[in-house]
Order: C-alpha cells, then structure tokens, then sequence
C-alpha cells in the first residue's frame, strides 16, 4: 500500500502545527519522522490517523484521495498506530486486549475467547512478535506490552503502521528486540512509519528519512547520513553531540555507601550488598539495563525508600536514616528518572514546581507565609537560565513539553549550591537540543565541585559524562569501570557478564569494602 | 502525543476546520466555569418547575381533562409555578407583604432567614473543600458538626463565664471538639492507610450515636428528663445578634466569612497551603520534594474537622440554643454539594454557600404559603450539581461548544486514596 501526505496543513489558533507538508511512504518501507519534540510529528501522524482534521491537503492512499471521519476510518484504510502512551485495559488479558472493539463472537453476542487466542497465536507467530495471549497486561513489561500494541494493529489488518516514540519507553535490549521486529514487519510487505527523535535508531533502521521541523518538512536524508548532519537538520544550526569536558579533579570522598541492601515490598532483595564512593568534582555513573536496582538505590540515598542494611553518609554525616527534607537541607539534589510522576506537579504553575522542595525555606516564605514576590522573582530568573521554553512562569507545569519539563527539574534542583547532584535518566524523552545543554549544566555542576551520580540506561550518555561507571546488574555492581572504558565492555558488564580482561580489584568492590578500600581513580591506568 | 506544548496562548480541542466566530464565541462561553454554573443554576430550576406543577393539586386535577382543555391545565401550572417560585424568592430575599409593615423584621426577614442557613452550610462546604484540595475527601463532616457543637454547647450550659470570655471558650471549644474527630481520621489514614472515606462515615455514627447517649445524661439532658435534648446555652455564650433580637441572623456569620478569608489565604499564600496543594495534587512528587504525605493528611484533617466544628459553633450558640439529635441538620452532607458547586476554592464556596443557604430559607417559605413540598428544594440542589459535574450537558442543552471536563472530575480524586 501506498501511501502520500499532500501539503497537510493543520493549525491550532494561530499557531500552525503543520505547514503544508507531503510525505510519501512507499510500500514495504521504513520511514522515519525525525524531529525535536514540539516540531509537529505527532500532529502530523495524528491528522493521517484521523484524529485532527486537516485544515489543508489531502490523504491519498494507492494515489486515490481518502478522507478519515475518525480512526476507524483509518483502521479500515490499513493504518494501524500504536501510540506513545499505550492503549491497553491492565486488567484484561493480552486475548482481550487484542479483541477489544473487534471480537470474536459465537453468535447471541457470546465471546470466543479460543478463536482469540488463536488469532493472536497466529499473527504473534507470523511477524516473530512473541506475546502470551493469557498473560494480564499489568503483569508484563513495557515492551511486551509494545508488541502487543503491534499485535492489535496487524490483526486489524494495518499495511502501514505507525510508531510514535517508540522506543522512548523502552530499555537498549527492548529497542534492540523491537528493531527486528519493525525489519521482520518490513520484509512481509507492510510499511512503517517510525517517529522519533533518536539518531542512533533511525540510521539503524530507517529506508528513508524525513525531518521535520518546527511543523515544516526541512529535508529528506539518507540513512547513511552522519549523527552530526541529522542533528543539524533537525535543530536548526550544528549541534555538539559529544560532551565536551576538561580532565575531572577528584576532591575529597562526599558520599558514601556502604554495603547498603534494599529488599522491595514484595520481599526480592532489590539492591544487594551495593558500595560506592563519589568524590567532589567527579562524576559517578550507574549504568545498567532498566530494573536492576539503580531505582531503588537513588531513592535509598534521598530517604525515599527504607534500607535492609548498610550505611549511607554525605560528606561523613550519616543520612541513613534522616528523611528527604533533611537530606535535601544537606545539599543534595535529585532530579528523578519520572519527571512527571515524582519531579513536577502538572497543576502547580512554572514558578511553583520551581520551589517545590524548598517552598518553605528563608528565602521563598515569611514565618507561616509564601514569599510570593520572591517565587516569581526566582522563576522568571531560572526560566531565563535554563532556557526554559514556557508562555509565562504561571503557565501549569504540564503544558511544558518533556524537554523543557526536564530543564524545569533541572533549574530547581541546580539553582541551590549543591554537595551531592543525583541525576536519573536526564535526557529520557528529551529532544537533542535540550538534550546538550542539560549535558553541560550537569558537567558544570561537576566543575563547580559538586559530586554527581548519574544514572542512566543510554551507553552513550554514560560513556561521554561519567568519570567512573559502575554497572549495575541484578542489584549489585558487577564491575566498577574507569571512563575510557569501551563500550563493549561496559555492554557485557551490563549484560551480566564480567569480561575476562577486567582487572580482578576491579570485579567486585564491595568485597574488599573495610575501610581500606581502594578506590579506582580514572587517572590511574588500567 | 509529544507535541503538547505548542507555543500559543491556548490550544482549542481538535475537530473542525478554522471555527466561525460565532462559534468560537459559543465555545469560550462553554468553557467559562461561571457561565457554566448559572446556566446549570437555570436548567435547574427549569426542572424544578415542572415538579412543582406536578405537586399542584390544581395542575393535576386539571390534566384529567387536558385533551378537551389544555389550556386550563397550562393556566393551573404556571400560576403554580410562579406562585412556587415568588414565595421561594420572598422567603429567601425580600417579602414585599411582611416590608409593607415597615419593621426590620418585616424587611430584613428573608435575608436573614438566608444567612443563617449559609452561615454553617460556609464552614461546612469550606471544611470539605479543603480536604478536597489535599486530595481527601471528607464525608465527616456531620460527626463533626456534632462534636464540635456538642463541645461547645457542653461548655455553654455547664460553665458559667463572664460575658465575652465565655463565648470565646465555648467556640474554642467546638473548634477543637471538630478537630480532633477530624484530625482521628487524618492520623488512622497516616497511620494505617485506611480510606478515609470509611472512616470519617464510621465516625459520624460514633459522634451522632454518642450524642444520643449524652442525651440521656443527667447533668446534660434538660429536666424534666423526658425528652432528648440539652440543657440550654447561657447567654453568655451565645453568638449575638447582628440586627436585633427579632431577626435570628447573628455574629456567626462574621465566624464563617472570616473562616473563608482564612482557608482563602492558606491556599494561596501560606508554606502550610502549598504543601496541602501538592499532596492533593501529586502525591510523589510532593514525597520527593521533602513533604511528608502523612503529615498532611493529619494536618488537613485538623483543620477540615476545625471548620466543620465551627460549623456545629454557629448551630448550637447561634441559631439552636440546645443540643438535639439532629443538631447538625444534614449541614455536613449538604457541605459536600456546597464545597463542589464552590469548586472547592474559598470564594466560590462563599457564594455557593449563600446560594443554597437562600433555597433552603425560600423553601420554608414555599412550603409553608404555597404547599409546594420542600422536596423540591432539595433536588434543585441536587440537579445543580449534577449538572455543573456534567457541563456537556449544560452545553448541549443551551447549544454551546466547549472542552472543559467537570468540576467533579479533577475534585473526586480523594475516592482513589
């Protein structure tokens, strides 16, 4: 099926979201949609899915022009999306949730739940996409959940199949799963588009590229462009993919960790006998696969979750047990993996998320009063810093788009001198342009002399920020890795397998974790 | 979808191609809560006309023969209805008959009879709706009317305090009567975890059971001992009257709008509000900026259970001079459609708040000169609400387009705990 996008122009007000854009998606391809967040894909793919109605252009399909009331008209057109959010009933089965708005009847409006079962056997087998058709949704992991999203598009039939931010969710192993899938999908003749703002992904996988931006197609590019050349044609101007840092200074130890053991509520030991140190000026990471623990231990260090035993200190105070307001007092600052689940509250306006954990400080409060002249004061000054895209610092946090939600984190928790920063997956859903400058206020922060601990799932984020890189795996650290480290080492630790050439002190730390512990230091050679 | 944030002012709901005018008119009238709320005002009693010519004895004698003479029963109905609705609007506002004797009673009747019924049905609305903003929802507010006024009318009858100094301790005392049933609920959901829907309607049976018993006290029941009720409130202790002793509207009033300023400043401007609006509205990253979730819960609770004690203040030591068992007078259920038709924010819930405090004075006066049950008060009350939660209804029946989701939506979170 051929599908072709003829100068589709939608606008909101007077802001146009799509300024005459045309796209053609041949058959059998794999074309991508790249563009920063904001820079109107999701519009565009929502007007093609029948969503938003055009104000311009038309939709042709095998050259024939179409018109979509809704996206059942979509769907019966073979347009199948599965979105960023996914769209499943957690307590239904994946049969269920596959059936659901086009069951399998017996007659008298009675289930078949085995003529189900059987069709999600099937199509599951035929494009390798393996999904349990008994299992209950809420019980399985976010990319399982994906392919079922996939599944329920292929079984209505979808010739061209659209994935909005597909990996955003996803873990490198998850991606990696789900990019054979969109080739095995290819190979039988349906087409994809793939929207995403991800370079690595798309050269990986793409046929072709179109870039969009600020709701204009800018370019088609070629899967063997570099990184550098797409980010440029998606921002607007060069872009420093590579983080650019000066020789770190490690000071004195600030945070240490101490054998510390986290058993979850359902009672699995979570973080197992884990021991780091990070010293001021220096940039710590715990890389690893999604759910390996590293959740658990950030949450641990800020007084969020109760420890089974060890010892966590800053700068030799014991916070093992003090709550997060008196660690956040000591000078610690965290910027959460899920912004919008712990870093922001949507409701609460720009300059009030920007005070969230310090509302009731000197500076922003008078005895039992806020400091309300103070607050719009300090929001309009961070907005200005961290180029903070908002219409006002009273705009509500959630019409911020991911990118400048993040920066908004960011401002709060980096606008106070800080002795410990721990960063969870910064640049998660983030455009690229936000992106680096993220990237260089953490490194500033490093140079400002504050001890950082990222931790992040992205290899290459670890490997162009972290001084020292612990990896994390089935809740301990396997290995602690100096940077400079290849990646391919650092893919196996996370893998679960110490490679042979690791030097032995390196292996496990915690075991010879005393008090006399050596630590690595980077400008020690291996 | 990513692409949320689009740099404009306002981002209208999808559909259609570049709206006309009009209808953008149309749609921004929709989306106005004001707008909104009068025209559910108006469906309201739309509805609660055609009940009234149904109650009339008239009407229906005359719909027996309607299809020989359907104007006669047309005629019956609007007499009924207009009748109905004048004797609401003289009980409630302005009675031209009882003002053409010239006293304050005869002028200022109606408004009086209006505030006194807004007064506690203020506190109590504003006792829900604060609780409502720290993501609870407070269905206490009856056991704690009868705790707060229980304290307080016990130390009205059995101490006897100079004047002033009297007063001042028998509100003190409804306060922290309140309170503390409140503050039990907020503290076992702290504690325990448990809902505190359940437990606050638990302890409205306690409070109101435990009255009962009270009641049978020697030394709080009234001699001769035959019936359930208190000894009366000293004089010391009441709440004085606002414009004379013929007019029931008294210092309680000021009590409730001071209560509303107060709950309006902690929202909006104090350390303690901010806290309550981040728990109510993300609870994890209120817990991950250093609150303490529990704490709120308690505090809130405190605070909630304190307004609707005053509540039960205004019951006992201004418009009751003793306890009974039905002192709190179905306030703390009523408070709940107060606080939402208020969109629980203290302005609003003032003047929702005055606004059912008028039903319930005209409704007397309806009943009482018109025979229209009472009845149809309560489901204009009702449908009020009902339909301020549904504003696409409202919009469909008055033809206007709009996006906004109902006032109960973002309000009910306190159900999912």
């Amino acid at each position: 099926m051929k599908l072709e996008l003829r100068g589709i122009t939608k606008r909101f007000g007077s802001f146009t979201a799509n300024d005459a854009i045309d796209l053609v998606v041949e058959p059998g391809e794999i074309h991508a949609l790249l563009g920063e967040n904001g820079a109107g894909k999701s519009t565009l793919m929502n007007v093609l899915y029948g969503l938003y109605h055009p104000d311009g252009g038309e939709i042709l399909i095998d050259d024939k022009v179409v018109s979509f009331a809704g996206p059942a008209d979509a769907m019966a057109a073979g347009i199948g999306m599965v979105h960023q959010h996914f769209m499943l009933v957690p307590v239904f089965t994946v049969a269920e949730n596959v059936e659901l708005g086009h069951e399998q009847t017996k007659g008298f409006g009675i289930l078949d739940a085995a003529k189900a079962r059987r069709e999600v056997t099937e199509v599951s087998a035929r494009y390798g996409l393996s999904v349990p058709p008994d299992a209950l949704i809420q019980d399985l992991p976010v990319g399982v959940q994906q392919r079922v999203e996939i599944v329920k598009a292929l079984i209505r039939n979808a010739k061209v199949l659209i994935l909005d931010e597909p990996t955003a969710v996803l873990t490198p192993q998850e991606t990696d799963e789900l990019m054979e899938v969109m080739r095995t999908l290819k190979a039988s003749g349906t087409s994809i588009v793939f929207i995403t703002h991800k370079l690595r992904e798309v050269r990986a996988v793409a046929d072709r590229i179109t870039v969009i931006r600020r709701g204009k197609v800018v370019g088609e590019a070629s899967p063997n462009s570099s990184s550098a050349e797409l980010a440029s044609l998606m921002v607007g101007r060069p872009v420093q993919l590579t983080i650019e840092k000066a020789a770190h200074e490690p000071g004195d130890v600030i945070a240490e960790v101490d054998n510390v053991r986290i058993v979850d509520d359902a009672g699995q030991v979570v973080v197992d006998d884990v021991s780091f140190d990070v010293h001021a000026g220096e940039i710590y990471a715990l890389a690893g696969v999604q759910g390996n623990g590293q959740t658990e231990l950030t949450e641990a260090i800020i007084g969020l979750r109760p420890l089974d035993g060890g010892r966590i200190t800053l700068s030799g105070r014991d916070i093992t047990d003090s709550d997060v307001h008196d660690i956040l007092r000591a000078d610690l600052g965290y910027v959460p993996e899920d912004r919008l689940h712990d870093g922001l509250i949507g409701s609460f306006t720009v300059a009030e998320n920007l005070v969230l954990d310090r509302y009731d400080s000197a500076e922003f409060s008078k005895g039992p009063s806020l400091d309300v002249g103070r607050i719009a004061a300090n929001a309009r000054q961070r907005v200005e810093e961290f180029d903070v895209r908002t219409q006002s610092v009273d705009a509500p946090g959630s019409t911020l788009s991911g990118g400048n939600q993040q920066k908004l984190v960011l401002a709060r928790e980096l606008s106070r001198p800080l002795k410990l920063l721990i960063v969870a997956q910064p640049t998660r859903g983030v455009d690229v342009g936000s992106t680096e400058f993220i990237h260089r206020r953490i490194v500033a922060e490093r140079d400002g002399g504050a001890a950082v601990v990222l931790v992040s799932t992205e290899l290459d984020e670890v490997l162009g920020l972290a001084d020292r890189i612990g990896v994390m795996y089935r809740g301990k650290i396997i290995g602690e890795v100096p940077a400079g480290t290849s990646a391919e080492t650092i893919g196996l630790l996370m893998a679960g397998t110490v490679p042979d050439d690791l030097p032995a002190r390196l292996r496990d730390p915690g075991a010879t974790a005393t008090g006399s512990r050596t630590t690595v230091r980077t400008e020690e050679p291996l | 979808m990513t692409e949320v944030a689009a740099p404009t002012s306002a981002l209208p709901e999808p559909g259609g191609p570049d709206p006309a005018a009009p209808v953008r008119r149309r749609r921004a009238l929709g989306d106005n809560t004001i707008v909104v709320t009068l025209l559910a005002f108006v469906a309201a009693m739309v509805v609660g006309a055609i009940l009234i010519a149904f109650s009339d004895p008239a009407t229906r004698s005359a719909s027996a023969y309607f299809f020989s003479a359907p104007m006669d029963t047309l005629r019956a109905a609007a007499s009924a209805i207009g009748r109905g609705y004048a004797a609401l609007f003289e009980g409630a506002v302005f009675n031209p008959t009882t003002a053409a004797r010239g006293t304050v009673a005869g002028i200022f009747g109606p408004i009086s009879e209006t505030l006194v019924s807004a007064t506690p049905l203020i506190l109590g609305g504003l006792s829900v709706g604060l609780a409502f903003r720290a993501g609870l929802f407070n269905i206490g507010g009856q056991g704690q009317i009868v705790a707060g006024a229980t304290c307080a009318g016990y130390v009205g009858f059995a101490w006897h305090l100079p004047v002033v100094i009297h007063l001042v301790v028998a509100i003190v005392a409804g306060m922290v009567g309140g309170g503390l049933w409140g503050a039990l609920a907020g503290w076992l959901k702290a504690r325990t975890g448990a809902h505190e829907v359940i437990t606050t309607i638990m302890l409205n049976y306690v409070a109101v059971n435990m009255l009962g018993f009270l009641l049978s006290v020697k030394g709080f029941q009234r001699p001769p001992y035959g019936q359930a009720i208190s000894n009366v409130v000293d004089a010391n202790a009441r709440l004085p009257h606002l414009l004379g002793s013929s007019l029931r509207v008294n210092a309680g009033l000021f009590l409730a709008l001071l209560a509303a300023y107060a709950i309006h400043w902690l929202l909006t401007r104090s350390v303690l509000g901010f806290e309550f609006r981040a728990v109510g509205a993300n609870q994890n990253a209120a817990r991950t900026a250093g609150m303490s979730v529990e704490r709120s819960y308690t505090r809130v609770m405190l605070i909630a259970g304190v307004l609707s004690g005053l509540a039960g203040v205004t019951q006992i030591l201004g418009t009751n001079s003793a306890i009974t068992g039905d002192i709190d007078a179905g306030i703390g259920f009523d408070a709940i459609t107060v606080a939402l038709l208020g969109r629980a924010n203290a302005g609003g819930t003032v003047l929702a708040g005055l606004l059912f405090g008028a039903l319930r004075a005209g409704g007397v006066q309806m009943q009482s000169s018109t025979g229209t049950p009472i009845d149809v008060v309560s489901v204009v009350q009702a449908l009020i609400v009902l339909f301020i939660a549904a504003p696409a209804l409202v919009r469909f029946l008055f033809r206007l387009h709009g996006s906004g989701a109902g006032a109960g939506q973002g309000l009910a979170k306190g159900w999912n705990g």
